[in-house]
């Protein structure tokens, strides 16, 4: 699994930080950028799908299920 | 708008002091200032989102108010039609004193375009103007505030917690937000209660009286003129300072620009979030288990802020329509405004399960409180951190607390609607 911030729709709400922190970074902004390329450690695949169910910009998709 | 457009401008009709007319229709003729609107709100949105979802009215210089999430993302997110160059519902007009000498405007702002940047702002201005306050807003950057307004908040509650009771909105909620942004900005916090006065004379009473709300914002204005003024003899570690030395594209950011954004934050720093900490008060005063359950698990405190700010989200912003469009079947006409009423989205039972029920630990909650898209509130981070902490404190102190009488707690609404007058006893 993994997870992918869309640049163009973020507006640095900072939710999936306070829900994820393991799987996104802050920028200087505030705008979130996935960790790495984005791969969900094994047992943070629930964490990831809450930054998605709680980002208010629809901005966070997830590949490979 | 300049400066001395404004002092000509005369107030709209429906801005003057008649008793206002009740409302009997309200998906064509609503009131955001109705008194039992204010206190109560939430039927009337919960019966248009199903009658009608877009309503309109010809009150206040007229305006049409969306309440379903899905339309008030989709119109937030469309900022080429929905314009933010006037977010307020009623224009702003003439004080009474505006030829007071005391009132005389500096030169330098003597055809000053009167703005908020970034609010008030379209890209591409609104892109850089936002751009600058993002560092400074950051989630990093707003952590070194957390210890001063500990202290504040405990300093607050150390002047009331021995008499058993206190007004939960005036001695404490309101005394938080002005006092730290006064500290970032790099003006006296001394005269935090000033800059209350002159917040409400603005937004709370200035939307129903322009002339009041007029005068309000000249004060503000020219008081904020002189400090930056001040700052450039004797810069410091402050926002001012840091607006003063910023650049974009190799310019130094004007200095009208400077006094814009100062506004802008200086008004949006107040009575936003100080509706916010007395609304989440009212409703733990009325809810022992949550207190309950916030003392055990102050772990939780977070989640339940982001549940806080969707049931009872203060800030209703307005948009202006650039060009006649159809939305919806909503013909929109140019120079119109749209009520942006997010806290109405908040409670979409088509996006939140239970929207009614505050569920202290939700864990989906994609909320808009904080408005979405372009002109998400730049200053989240400020108000959750100051939320959060005061909450924090105030149940360290005070676990246990009820509403006196919850039929004296007073309401201001319109734009930001949270508790002004809240008397709890303690224990």
């Amino acid at each position: 699994m993994k997870v992918k911030v869309d640049q163009e729709k973020c507006q640095g709400h900072n939710r999936c930080f306070v829900v994820a922190s393991e799987l996104f970074e802050l920028d200087d902004y505030g705008y979130a950028h996935e960790v790495g390329d984005g791969t969900v450690p094994p047992g943070l695949e629930e964490k990831a799908r809450l930054a998605v169910a709680n980002c208010p910009e629809r901005a966070i998709s997830i590949e490979g299920d | 708008m300049t400066l001395e457009q404004q002092k000509e401008t005369t107030a709209p009709k429906t801005n003057g002091n008649a008793a206002p007319e009740e409302v009997k229709d309200w998906a064509h003729d609503y009131d955001i200032f109705d008194r039992d609107y204010i206190k109560d709100p939430f039927p009337v949105w919960d019966e248009l989102r199903e009658k009608c979802p877009v309503a309109h009215t010809e009150r206040w210089g007229g305006s049409w108010m969306p309440t379903r999430y899905a339309d008030l993302f989709a119109i937030a997110q469309d900022f080429q039609r929905f314009s933010s160059r006037d977010v307020l519902v009623a224009p702003m007009g003439a004080g009474e004193n505006a030829g007071d000498e005391a009132m005389d405007i500096p030169e330098a702002l003597q055809n000053y375009e009167v703005g908020a940047p970034p609010i008030t702002s379209d890209p591409p201005l609104h892109t850089w103007a936002r751009r600058l306050l993002l560092s400074p807003f950051s989630v990093q950057a707003i952590a070194k505030w957390e210890p001063e307004t500990r202290e504040l908040c405990r300093s607050l509650i150390d002047g009331f917690v021995d008499k058993g009771r206190c007004d939960a909105a005036a001695d404490y909620a309101q005394q938080i937000p002005p006092r730290i942004i006064a500290s970032m900005l790099g003006i006296p916090k001394e005269m935090s209660n000033t800059f209350t006065d002159w917040v409400r004379g603005f937004l709370e009473f200035g939307l129903q009286n322009a002339e009041i709300g007029g005068e309000a914002g000249r004060m503000i204005f020219l008081y904020l003129w002189d400090r930056i003024q001040e700052h450039k003899q004797n810069p410091k570690d402050d926002l001012i300072t840091y607006l003063l030395n910023a650049e974009v594209d190799g310019q130094p950011v004007p200095e009208t620009h400077v006094l814009g954004t100062s506004f802008l934050l200086l008004l949006a720093g107040i009575d936003t979030t100080w509706s916010s900490i007395g609304s989440a008060l009212w409703h733990l005063a009325q809810h022992p288990e949550h207190r309950a359950r916030l003392v055990a698990e102050p772990g939780l405190i977070p989640t339940a802020v982001e549940e806080l700010l969707r049931a009872y989200s203060p800030v209703t912003m307005a948009r202006y329509v650039s060009e006649d469009t159809e939305y919806n079947g909503c013909k929109f006409a140019e120079g119109e405004r749209i009520l942006m009423n997010f806290p109405a989205a908040n409670r979409d039972p088509e996006k939140f399960p239970d929207p009614d029920k505050v569920i202290i630990d939700r864990a989906v909650n994609p909320h808009i409180a904080f408005g979405v898209g372009i002109h998400r509130c730049a200053g989240s981070n400020l108000a959750r951190m100051e939320m959060r902490v005061s909450i924090e404190e105030w149940l360290k102190r005070i676990p246990d607390f009820r509403l006196e009488d919850p039929d004296v707690v007073t309401w201001a609404g319109g734009q930001v609607r949270g508790p002004r007058s809240m008397p709890v006893v303690f224990g």
